[in-house]
């Protein structure tokens, strides 16, 4: 059995009166990708901080590559790579002295640095814009950059905090098709999400966090087995309020939630529901059926949506 | 201590802030370098020569010296003033707040308080080359009288750290920038005008005195006159030399705290 690479029990963060992170555990093996999904305000981001050993826990014990952060700052923070919400670049100065100069906080030589500013701006397929001032860069190209940085001292761990929001579909994509690539080389990849797309897409386990403790775990389809139905009918009437067809639905679906603009049909069978749905003279204006997803996973055990 | 490898150089981690703090600068310099070498030959020639023109035709020496040689040792301890000022309120809330480098620097090995000696040494560094000039400067212009203004670089440094620390340690506390312009025309332009920078401390009024001893850049001026007279009367010496050292030493442990605060919880 191998070491998990972060350990984390019954962790706390208080900030005065509000408990930020309020008892959480997990564990993380090497190699692994671990996704934390939530809304803003989950303890996401300060949970991130504390593995990134610049908060220290409240409560609770937490390890990283069997350090403790709290005595081990340093040697912890060498080792992996985080890649913040907000880039932190130095946009009057070039791509390539971004890597460089954040590099030498790591102590490394600029011989080395080099190379590896060289090889990482291929990666992130920013070699052509090596000389340019990263202020002219556009945001998805400023991420990657970001990513880059995070990647000078060949992190083990690569801590990615919502790696992805304010980015079009097209730069979201590459930037996941180059943590795939990440992945496969054997880098553990820690990320925090309120996309369930994202969260699908790049880890293999993932914690559900709501006012600071953990509401679920497992892998994406676990989650989506134990706490939704295989599919989702979607439903919008023509008027001002859903709440009206909750009854009048609920006799068709295992579950049934009612938002603000639609209704939320929790079936096993999507089309077939939908074709009684009309049988009984029910007629909405649209009518969807997709998959459950952990969107869905999200409302059944919190009772609100992901991005609000 | 880190010892070196083939991956690693072995610099203590203030110094690789010291160094990131330089590259920064190498990149950015070029529009400093005229002003501080043009700067003090236009002040010297303006009001050394010119009004002191007008001094020695109507008072003649002012405290045993021409006007010149009174007012060039002012103008290095002013000057190390202001650029202890401006590297630091600024630059820092845009460091902690706006860019947010600092965030991105304590997410490497680097602590607080090895961004914070670093980025006062790089300030120091700066200090130390900005006196080197002045003083060749004030040298051209024959204002040197001893050997001892080969230490006016020093004090230079010892000037900008003692204003350095103490405005790093609060722009890392603060949340917006509104409060600079006030430190700058309520602080920092009442003390380039009245400590002694001008005229002797003996033109106020006997009561007036001890209010302008107890300005800061007063101590800084008097050490500069001190190094370019080679006069140095130990009390006042040790005073002056106590109250600028006290005022870097709590700057950095104020500093300590505040970007200990701003940086990690």
């Amino acid at each position: 059995m191998t070491e998990p690479i972060l350990q984390a029990r019954d962790l706390v963060k208080r900030f005065g009166e509000f408990n930020a992170v309020d008892g959480v555990s997990f564990s993380v093996d090497p190699g692994e990708s671990f996704g934390f999904l939530g809304p803003n305000g989950a303890g996401k981001t300060s949970t991130m901080r504390m593995i990134s050993a610049v908060s220290q826990p409240t409560a609770g014990s937490l390890s990283v590559f069997g350090l403790d952060p709290r005595t081990h700052g340093p040697e912890i923070r060498g080792r992996i790579g985080v890649v913040p919400q907000e880039d932190t670049l130095e946009l009057e100065l070039s791509v390539r002295l971004n890597l460089e100069m954040f590099g030498r906080y790591f102590d490394i030589p600029r011989a080395i640095l080099r190379e590896r500013a060289i090889d990482l701006l291929a990666f992130t397929q920013l070699s052509e814009r090596a000389d340019d001032r990263v202020e002219d860069l556009s945001g998805g190209m400023k991420r990657r950059l970001t990513i880059a940085r995070a990647l000078i001292n060949q992190p083990e761990i690569l801590i990615l905090d919502e790696p992805t929001t304010g980015l079009d579909p097209q730069a979201r994509h590459l930037l996941w098709d180059r943590l795939y690539r990440l992945k496969r080389e054997g880098v553990t990849l820690i990320i925090t999400t309120h996309y369930m797309d994202e969260a699908e897409q790049l880890c293999d386990r993932l914690v559900v966090m709501d006012h600071g403790t953990i509401v679920a775990s497992g892998t994406p389809r676990e989650l989506i087995t134990h706490h939704s139905t295989r599919e989702v009918v979607e439903l919008r009437f023509n008027t001002d309020s859903h709440d009206g067809y909750h009854d009048r639905l609920a006799p068709f679906a295992q579950r049934l939630e009612v938002l603000p603009d639609r209704v939320l049909l929790y079936v096993d069978e999507g089309d077939e529901t939908l074709r009684r749905i009309h049988e009984h003279q029910i007629t909405p204006m649209s009518a969807l059926v997709r998959r459950s997803s952990l969107e869905d996973v999200f409302l059944r055990l919190t009772g609100r949506t992901l991005v609000d | 201590m880190a010892t070196r490898t083939d991956t690693q150089l072995g610099w203590s981690r203030w110094r690789r802030s010291w160094w990131y703090h330089a590259t920064y600068y190498a990149q950015t310099w070029r529009g400093s370098v005229a002003s501080t070498v043009l700067f003090p030959i236009f002040y010297l020639t303006a009001l050394g020569v010119g009004v002191g023109h007008l001094v020695s035709a109507h008072t003649g020496l002012v405290d045993g010296q021409t006007y010149l040689h009174f007012i060039a040792p002012s103008l290095l301890a002013t000057t190390t003033m202001q650029l202890g000022e401006g590297e630091s309120l600024w630059p820092v809330l845009a460091a902690v707040k706006w860019v947010r480098s600092y965030h991105a620097a304590v997410a490497t090995p680097l602590e607080p308080i090895d961004i914070l000696v670093g980025k006062l040494s790089w300030v120091v560094t700066r200090a130390l080359a900005t006196g080197v000039v002045y003083t060749i400067v004030i040298g051209a212009f024959g204002a040197l009288q001893s050997w001892w203004s080969l230490a006016l670089p020093l004090i230079g440094g010892l000037i900008t750290l003692a204003f350095a620390a103490p405005f790093v340690a609060y722009a890392a506390s603060v949340q917006s920038d509104a409060s600079f312009v006030a430190i700058y025309r309520f602080a920092i332009v009442p003390m380039f005008l009245f400590s002694a920078t001008f005229y002797p401390v003996s033109a106020y009024p006997g009561y007036l005195r001890p209010v302008v001893q107890f300005v800061p850049l007063y101590h800084g001026v008097a050490l500069a006159r001190s190094a370019a007279f080679g006069e140095w009367p130990l009390l006042p010496t040790l005073g002056h030399l106590t109250m600028l050292l006290a005022l870097a030493v709590a700057g950095v442990l104020w500093g300590r705290r505040t970007l200990r605060r701003r940086l990690v919880d």
